[in-house]
């Protein structure tokens, strides 16, 4: 395939590169059809809603009675389920992100055909990897809004940074729903949805989302700052609390590369696995 | 590279497809005209769908020259793919969305309008007729409403080109019947049309020309009636055994009554101009099968006579 295509059209350098016939720009049809789609899905998503909802709730009737406070960001001291609330929020944006982009695409793919007839239109594999990472993310932001609503209702957000909360939201969404895509196309059974969720819930326990990095032994703590969720979680409590630090600036940067990197490789791995 | 003469959608010279070690493709040369309802007949595994993918530009040639509507697939994929029709061998439907829906979303990747997808999804349910299961999901229609669904959605953008990959296998007579139907008025229409097929009978029936591929390779060219007329003779004589008396037929010399004959396991074929009198021979000669048909040469003798293999094994 040619890499030098010349093409007249508004594009942004990143997708300039991509090979001929990746990119169509109608990633968005994609995300329209997805729209169909959920209208018969809405007991699912309505449950990607509650699910941290109900640990908000555990930890405010049960939890926050044992441990009154811990410390927070700035080293203050902050009640627990302040603490707590904008970890859930991080890994509610990425649950309805994983969900979407590694069982749907899954089926999609494997069973369906979907992209099969999709690709046999104009439009490319980087169209359907945006299209389907974007509406992934559309599900984690409404996730994200609805749970900042009443984490903010509940008096658990001190600063006016917070509402950035949901734009990092928005992020932790995209990044996951485009590692989960690309993961997703190594998947050859649905047994190897174990190793999925083998990944998921050490991230979801340990990324400083119950307790602080401070509480582990050295060498965990370098694994546990791989973990993608450990950013969102730093960058959610940065912000819910109004304690801003640099550092913030590299969790974002780290977020953002794994969203970009993320949406090429599974751009790259359709293209591999049903272009042939 | 090939100049594209007036009038030809498809040209290849030439053209490969490896899967590693294997050749699908072995070099072929095939050019598709304007209007024309164009065949590959073969075998399984002859290499059509291999052929058509890389014709729908979803599939890189290995070697070889492809042009599609004048243009290369390789750089111009996308723009020839949009004035396409697909239907691949195997359905690929929605099954998230209704009948109405699926037309709707995949004139949508067109770049259809709204407008335009509701109108045109109208039209093609009722030239498909399907108009009253359009609010039905996809998932319990029948094999041929699916397929008849497919040829619809493949029509979403207008195409000039059709390509069909099997388009009636596994139906039933009546559903092959109505959607041979289907392609027959589209041809009426001026798309031009692409079929591959191992029924011998859709080929005659459906193509004005065809392309006769075997172990990767097209060993024959032509339209139907001339293909029978160059490879077989008019009439075919077939002649039944009580088990075990075919070999005393052949011992008894049933073979010298006619030029060509093909040994079958359960019949014998005797290529004649006339059946009725090579049949008369046969019989003053003591030959006496159990059963006898006289018929018209098909492209089914034609594979046969190319080949030393039928189509449908
Ligand atoms: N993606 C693929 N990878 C490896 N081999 C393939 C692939 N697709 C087709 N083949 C092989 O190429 C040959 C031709 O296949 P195909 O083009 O589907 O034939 P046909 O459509 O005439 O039945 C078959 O032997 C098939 O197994
Ligand atoms: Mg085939």
């Amino acid at each position: 395939m040619s890499t030098t295509q010349t093409d007249t059209r508004v594009v942004s350098p990143l997708l300039r590169i991509a090979p001929t016939g990746m990119y169509a720009r109608r990633a968005r049809m994609l995300v329209e059809r997805s729209v169909l789609v959920s209208r018969k899905m809405w007991l699912i998503i309505l449950s990607g809603f509650f699910e941290p909802l109900f640990y908000l709730l555990a930890f405010q009737v049960g939890f926050g009675k044992l441990v009154e406070t811990v410390q927070g960001p700035g080293g203050q001291t902050m009640s627990y389920v302040a603490f707590v609330a904008p970890a859930l929020l991080a890994s509610s944006a990425m649950n309805g992100a994983v969900y979407d982009s590694t069982f749907n695409i899954f089926f999609k793919m494997r069973y369906q055909r979907l992209y099969e007839g999709v690709l046999a239109t104009p439009l490319g594999p980087l169209d359907i990897a945006m299209g389907e990472i974007s509406w992934a993310l559309v599900r984690g932001v409404l996730y994200a809004v609805a749970f900042f609503a009443v984490v903010s209702g509940m008096g658990l957000v001190t600063s006016p940074w917070a509402l950035l909360m949901v734009p990092v939201a928005i992020l932790i969404a995209f990044a996951f729903a485009a590692i989960g895509m690309a993961a997703t196309t190594w998947i050859r059974s649905t047994t190897d949805f174990g190793l999925i969720q083998l990944v998921l819930i050490p991230m979801f326990l340990f990324s400083t989302t119950f307790f602080p990095l401070s509480v582990f032994p050295g060498a965990v703590q370098v694994i546990i700052q791989i973990f993608p969720l450990y950013h969102g979680v730093e960058l959610m409590r940065g912000l819910a609390t109004g304690v801003l630090d640099p550092s913030m600036l590299g969790h974002l940067a780290y977020l953002v590369v794994l969203a970009v990197v993320g949406m090429l490789v599974a751009a790259r791995r359709l293209r591999v696995l049903l272009l042939r | 590279m090939t100049t594209v003469g007036d009038g030809v959608l498809v040209q290849a010279n030439g053209l490969v497809k490896r899967f590693g070690e294997f050749t699908a493709v072995g070099g072929i040369d095939v050019a598709v005209r304007k209007g024309e309802a164009f065949g590959f007949l073969g075998p399984n595994g002859a290499g059509k769908s291999s052929t058509m993918r890389m014709v729908a530009c979803v599939s890189p040639r290995t070697e070889g020259e492809l042009s599609v509507l004048g243009m290369d697939p390789d750089r111009d994929g996308p723009r020839i793919r949009a004035r396409l029709g697909v239907v691949p061998q195997l359905d690929n439907l929605d099954t998230e969305l209704t009948v109405r829906q699926n037309l709707q979303v995949y004139g949508r990747y067109f770049g259809l309008s709204r407008a335009t997808v509701r109108a045109k999804a109208t039209e093609l349910m009722e030239f498909a007729q399907l108009s009253e299961r359009a609010d039905d999901e996809v998932e319990p229609l029948s094999g041929g409403m699916k397929r008849r669904l497919t040829i619809a959605r493949s029509l979403v953008n207008d195409p000039e080109l059709l390509l069909l990959d099997e388009p009636t296998t596994g139906l039933d007579p009546q559903a092959r019947h109505l959607l041979w139907d289907k392609l027959y008025r589209l041809k009426q229409q001026g798309v031009t049309l692409i079929i591959t097929t191992h029924f011998m009978d859709e080929a005659e029936q459906l193509c004005d020309r065809l392309v006769v591929m075997d172990h990767s390779r097209i060993v024959a060219e032509g339209a139907p009636s001339a293909l029978i007329k160059q490879y077989s003779t008019r009439e075919v004589l077939e002649l039944r055994f009580n088990p075990g008396e075919q070999q005393d037929a052949l011992d008894n010399g049933v073979a010298d009554l006619v030029e060509r004959i093909e040994v079958l396991p359960d019949r014998l074929l005797l290529y004649t101009e006339n059946g009725e009198s090579t049949l008369e021979t046969a019989h003053a000669k003591g030959i006496r099968p159990l059963s006898s048909l006289v018929r018209r040469s098909t492209l089914e003798d034609v594979f046969l006579r190319l080949t030393g293999r039928s189509l449908v094994d």
